[in-house]
C-alpha cells in the first residue's frame, strides 16, 4: 500500500524535494501536488529574464506535464488549499479534498504590500509569479508607458531593469539611502545606481511612498516629500513575508515562518515544510541554495534517512544583464570588524571584504565579481585569513600556485621541507635566518642563498617571512608593467604559462587588465611573451608592435626609415654591394653608412618606397638584417683562420652558422653576438650579449656583456672543445633568455637577476634540459624564421605602405 | 561639410592607421579596436613624429618617436604633456570611411 504524500505549493523547493524523493524511492509514494497558480514547477529565479524578454516562459519550466505524468503525480493546479484538518489528516481545497499520510507545506512567500492609499487600484502589481510577470509584460506593451517600481532591492531592481528593457520609462523609489542596502554597502550601492542610471533608469533614494494616485487605475505615485511620478504601472517590490496562513490556522508552531527543526519537520511529526515559508533556528530563507539543501533533507526525512539542515552563507548576484554585482555574508560595520577595500574608479570596480577575528565574514563586490565564489568559500569555511591578508582582496590567483590557501600550506610545512630547489635550502634554515634578524628577501638571499638563483621560490620565501614575522612583514611594492595592470612582468609571464593564456584578450581578461586593450607599454611586452611561450597557438599582432617592428625598418627623426640588409657574419660580395648601390641610386636614398655591426645602413628611405627597396635587395639575395628588432641583430666576426696569421678557429664560419641559426627570432631585447678568432679579440666579442672567443683548445663562450648604456665585460658561461657544442650552448642560452627574461631586459640585466649559476645549471650542466631548450627554439624558428621583407615585397603590401588616399589634387568647391 | 570617400574601413587594420595626403600635410586616419574612425594631423606637436605609426590603445595613440599620448577624439595631449593636434570629422558609412575635407583641400587658405 502506497503512502499518500500531499504537497501544497509547486515552487522551486517542493519541486526539488519531489525530484530527490522520487529518485531515491520512486515506488512508495502516491503524490498529490496542489498549486494555487494554474501551472506546475518553473524556475522562479528566471522570471527576470522572462520579464526583460531574454527568455520565454517555456524556457524556464522545470517540470512539464510529461514529467508529472510519468511519475503518476496527481496535479491539482489552480486549486488553492484552504484548510488543513490535522485530526483527520485531510487537506481541503476550493474544489475538494485530499487525505495524506505525510503533508509537505511549501506555500512560499507573499509579497509585502505597503499600506498606502491606492494600493488596490488597477495597474498596481507585485512581482512574485508568472501572472505578475505577464501583467507587467502586458503593461509594457503600450508604447511610451511609464512605470514606477517601489523598492530598490534585488527584486525591485530586476523588475525595473526588465521593464526598462521592455521600453518603459522607469523610476525606482527606494526608502533607504542606497539601493539594495541589505546586500550592498553605500559605495557599491552608489556604483549600482550610477550603472542603472546610465541604462536609463531614474532612481529616487530616501523616497517614502505616501499614496498611489488614480481614479480607476494607477496614474501616479506621490511621495512624502511631495514628489509625484506619473505611472501607468506601479510595481510594489518592497519585500516578501513567509506565507503561513494555512499553518497558523492549523495551529502549527509559527514564528515569522512555519517553525521547522533540522529534519524540516513542523510541530506536527506528519507535516513537513520547506522553502520560503519556513523559519529554521530563527532564520528565514529567500535565496535558492539553502532551499535546495532543505529539499534534500525533506526527501531524506520522508524516506527515513538521517539528515539535518544546516544553513550556510549564501551569496547574492543581481540578475540584470551587464551589472556585475556580488554580495555574501555580513558587512555591517562593527567595533571588532575590519575592512579591506579596493577601488578602481575608472573601471567602476569596488570590492570590500569584512573581517572579524581573522575570519572573512562578508564580501561585497561590484564590477568585477569573478572571485565571488572563492570568497564565499572562505566565509562558509571560516578560514583563517590572517596569513594571506595582504593579497586576500586580489583573490585566489594571487595566493601562489598551489591551491586556494598556500600561506596556510607554507605555515604547515615541516622545517626540513626544501624551499629553494636550486640551492637546496630548507624552510628551517630560512626561519633561522629570519629569527636571526634577516627580515627582508634580499637579506635572506644573501645569508642563505635561498632564491638567489632562478628566483622562482622568492614568493615562497616571502610567504615564510610573512608567516614568521606576522604583521611585522611588509611585502615590498612590486613594479607593475604599466598603468593597465598591477601585475609585474615576472608575474605576468608566470601566469601566462601557468594558466595557459594564449591570446592577448585571454591575458587581459583573465589577469584583469584595467584598460580595454592595454597601452603602448604592455602590449608589445605581452605580444612577445605570447609568441615566445606559445609559438604554435599565438598569432603575432603587428598592431601591438613598435613602429620599427611593424614596418621592418628603423624610423628616423624625420619619419623616414633606415634599411639594413643582413650580411652573414659581416661577409659580403660585389653582387650584394652593387644591389645596395643601385637601390641607393634608384630611390634617391640620401645617406649610406657602414654600421658597427659590420653591415651597411641605407638611411632616409620614404615609407612608401620600403617594399620596393626590399624587393630589389631580395632579388640580389639580401634579406632583412633585423636592425630594428628586439631579436637577433648581428654576429660580428673576424676573418679567423681563413686569412689571419693568428687565427685559431674558423671564427667567420662559426659566426655565419650562428647567424643562420638564430636570425628571425624575437627576444626580450635586442641581442648582439660576436665571434673572435683569437684572444686578440678583433670582433670585440667580450662586450656582446653572447661573445665567443676562439682559442687553440676550443671555444670560450661569454654571456651578458654590454657596451651601451652600461659597459660590462661578458662572464664565462663555459668553455667547450667543439664548434657543435659552442652552437648548442649558444642556442640553449638564447632560448632560456627568450623564455624567462622580462621584456626590454638585455641579457646582462636578466643575468643579474637570475644569476649565472642558475643559467649554467640549465644550459651547461643539464644536457637534457639543454636539448629541450634547443628543441623549443627550433620549433619556434620553424614558424618565425622568415624574411619579413620577402613577405612584404608584394603589390598588396606595397599598397598598404602607401597613403590610402591622395587629396592633394582635389580642389575646394 | 564636404564628406569625401577616402577608402574602405577594412583598408585600415584594427588598432591601426593609414594616412591621407592633403595639400596641407598628411592626415592620419585611425581605426580603433571598437571600429570607430578618427582623423587627426599626422604630426606630433612635439617633434613632428608620424602619429599614424603609433600604437593605438583605447581611443588614444602613442607617438612612435617619444611616447607622447594623444586622445584621438579631441587631439589633446594626455598626462603631463601639453599641446594638441588638429582633428577632423570622420565617419563610417556602409563600410566606407568618409572624411570631412573642408579644411584640407587645395585653394582653401590654410
Amino acid at each position: 500500500m502506497k503512502k499518500k504524500l500531499v504537497i501544497i505549493g509547486a515552487g522551486m523547493a517542493s519541486g526539488r524535494a519531489l525530484e530527490h524523493l522520487l529518485s531515491v524511492d520512486p515506488q512508495s509514494w502516491d503524490v498529490t501536488l496542489f498549486n494555487a497558480e494554474p501551472r506546475g514547477n518553473y524556475n522562479r529565479i528566471m522570471l527576470s529574464p522572462v520579464l526583460s524578454g531574454e527568455k520565454t516562459y517555456a524556457e524556464i519550466v522545470t517540470h512539464d506535464d510529461n514529467w508529472y505524468a510519468r511519475r503518476n503525480i496527481t496535479c491539482r493546479f489552480g486549486e488553492s488549499v484552504v484548510r488543513i484538518d490535522r485530526h483527520n489528516k485531510v487537506v481541503h481545497s476550493s474544489k475538494g479534498s485530499a487525505p495524506y499520510d505525510k503533508l509537505l507545506i511549501a506555500t512560499g512567500s507573499a509579497p509585502f504590500i505597503i499600506p498606502v492609499a491606492g494600493k488596490d487600484l488597477q495597474g498596481v502589481v507585485t512581482y512574485r509569479d508568472m501572472d505578475d510577470t505577464q501583467a507587467m509584460i502586458d503593461a509594457s506593451a503600450r508604447s511610451g508607458g511609464k512605470a514606477v517600481v517601489i523598492g530598490g532591492g534585488l527584486l525591485g531592481l530586476e523588475a525595473a531593469a526588465g521593464l526598462r528593457l521592455r521600453g518603459m520609462e522607469v523610476t525606482v523609489i527606494h526608502l533607504m539611502g542606497h539601493l539594495m542596502e541589505r546586500q550592498l554597502d553605500p559605495a557599491a550601492g552608489y556604483l549600482l545606481q550610477k550603472d542603472l542610471e546610465a541604462r536609463g533608469l531614474r532612481v529616487h533614494c530616501k523616497g517614502a511612498t505616501k499614496a498611489i494616485l488614480g481614479k480607476d487605475r494607477a496614474e501616479a505615485v506621490l511621495l512624502e516629500d511631495g514628489t509625484v511620478y506619473d505611472a501607468d504601472l506601479v510595481c510594489i517590490a518592497v519585500g516578501i513575508r513567509p506565507e503561513t496562513r494555512l499553518a497558523t490556522d492549523a495551529a502549527l508552531d509559527v514564528g515569522r515562518g512555519i517553525t521547522v527543526n533540522d529534519q524540516m519537520l513542523t510541530s506536527d511529526p506528519d507535516i513537513l515544510a520547506v522553502g520560503e515559508c519556513v523559519e529554521h533556528d530563527g532564520q528565514l530563507f529567500g535565496l535558492v541554495a539553502p532551499l535546495y539543501d532543505q529539499a534534500r533533507v525533506v526527501a531524506n526525512t520522508l524516506t527515513g534517512q538521517e539528515a539535518a539542515f544546516r544553513p550556510v552563507q549564501t551569496a547574492t548576484r543581481l540578475k540584470v544583464t551587464g551589472v556585475d554585482l556580488f554580495s555574501a555574508g555580513d558587512f555591517a560595520d562593527g567595533p571588532e570588524r575590519e575592512d579591506i577595500v579596493f577601488r578602481d574608479p575608472a573601471r567602476g570596480v569596488y570590492k570590500r571584504l569584512v573581517i572579524e577575528n581573522d575570519r572573512l565574514i562578508g564580501a561585497v563586490m561590484y564590477g568585477d565579481t569573478v572571485d565571488g565564489s572563492w570568497f564565499s568559500g572562505l566565509i562558509r569555511d571560516g578560514t583563517d585569513i590572517a596569513p594571506m591578508r595582504d593579497t586576500l582582496i586580489f583573490g585566489p590567483a594571487y595566493q601562489g600556485e598551489t591551491g586556494t590557501d598556500p600561506l596556510a600550506a607554507v605555515a604547515a610545512l615541516p622545517s626540513d621541507a626544501e624551499i629553494c630547489g636550486c640551492n637546496g635550502i630548507c624552510k628551517g634554515a630560512i626561519v633561522t635566518a629570519i629569527e636571526g634578524g634577516d627580515t627582508t628577501l634580499a637579506r635572506i638571499r644573501a645569508t642563505t642563498t635561498a632564491s638567489a638563483s632562478c628566483g622562482t621560490c622568492a614568493g615562497l620565501v616571502e610567504q615564510i617571512l610573512a608567516c614568521t614575522l606576522g604583521d611585522a612583514f611588509q611585502l615590498p611594492a612590486a613594479q607593475p608593467i604599466c598603468g593597465c595592470t598591477d601585475l609585474t612582468h615576472e608575474d605576468t609571464r608566470r601566469l601566462i604559462k601557468a594558466r595557459i593564456l594564449t591570446s592577448m584578450p585571454a591575458v587581459m581578461q583573465e589577469l584583469g587588465w584595467k584598460t580595454s586593450c592595454g597601452c603602448h607599454i604592455c602590449r608589445p611586452a605581452l605580444n612577445f611573451y605570447l609568441l615566445a611561450d606559445w609559438p604554435l597557438d599565438y598569432t603575432d599582432d603587428p598592431q601591438s608592435r613598435f613602429v620599427n617592428e611593424r614596418n621592418h625598418a628603423n624610423i628616423q627623426k624625420d619619419g623616414t626609415y633606415s634599411v639594413v640588409p643582413r650580411m652573414w657574419g659581416g661577409m659580403t660580395n660585389p653582387r650584394e654591394l652593387r644591389a645596395i648601390a643601385d637601390a641607393a641610386d634608384k630611390y634617391a636614398i640620401p645617406a649610406v653608412k657602414v654600421t658597427g655591426g659590420q653591415r651597411i645602413d641605407l638611411l632616409g628611405v620614404r615609407k612608401e618606397d620600403l617594399p620596393n627597396v626590399w624587393a630589389d635587395l631580395n632579388a640580389a639575395g639580401l634579406v632583412s638584417g633585423h636592425a630594428y628588432s628586439k631579436g637577433l641583430r648581428t654576429v660580428k666576426t673576424c676573418v679567423g683562420t681563413d686569412f689571419c696569421r693568428f687565427g685559431t678557429q674558423d671564427s667567420t664560419g662559426l659566426g655565419i652558422r650562428l647567424e643562420k641559426r638564430l636570425w628571425g627570432s624575437w627576444t626580450p631585447h635586442k641581442v648582439k653576438l660576436a665571434v673572435s678568432g683569437c684572444p686578440r679579440n678583433c670582433a670585440e666579442a667580450t662586450c656582446k650579449d653572447i661573445g665567443i672567443v676562439c682559442v687553440d683548445s676550443g671555444f670560450e663562450i661569454g654571456v651578458g656583456g654590454a657596451a651601451g648604456m652600461d659597459l660590462k665585460e661578458v662572464e664565462r658561461l663555459a668553455k667547450v672543445a667543439t664548434e657543435a657544442e659552442a652552437i648548442d650552448l649558444t642556442v640553449a642560452f638564447f632560448q632560456l633568455y627568450r623564455e624567462h627574461a622580462k621584456y626590454l631586459d638585455r641579457p646582462y640585466k636578466w643575468l643579474a637577476k637570475v644569476g649565472l649559476d642558475w643559467v649554467r645549471a640549465q644550459v651547461v650542466d643539464d644536457p637534457e634540459n639543454r636539448a629541450a631548450l634547443i628543441e623549443r627554439f627550433d620549433l619556434s624558428q620553424s614558424l618565425y624564421q622568415r624574411d619579413p621583407w620577402a613577405d612584404r615585397a608584394t603589390p598588396k603590401a606595397q599598397a598598404e605602405f602607401a597613403p590610402m588616399a591622395d587629396l592633394t589634387q582635389e580642389a575646394a568647391e | 561639410m564636404n564628406w569625401l570617400d577616402i577608402g574602405a574601413l577594412d583598408d585600415i587594420p584594427r588598432r591601426g592607421a593609414r594616412v591621407v595626403k592633403t595639400a596641407h600635410g598628411c592626415v592620419a586616419i585611425f581605426r580603433t579596436g571598437d571600429d570607430r574612425v578618427f582623423a587627426i594631423d599626422d604630426r606630433c606637436p612635439h617633434k613632428g613624429g608620424p602619429l599614424s605609426e603609433g600604437i593605438v590603445h583605447g581611443h588614444m595613440v602613442t607617438c612612435p618617436l617619444h611616447n607622447r599620448v594623444f586622445a584621438l577624439e579631441t587631439g589633446l595631449a594626455q598626462g603631463a604633456d601639453a599641446g594638441a593636434v588638429t582633428t577632423y570629422p570622420a565617419r563610417i558609412e556602409g563600410g566606407r570611411i568618409l572624411l570631412d575635407a573642408r579644411r584640407l583641400l587645395r585653394g582653401r587658405a590654410a
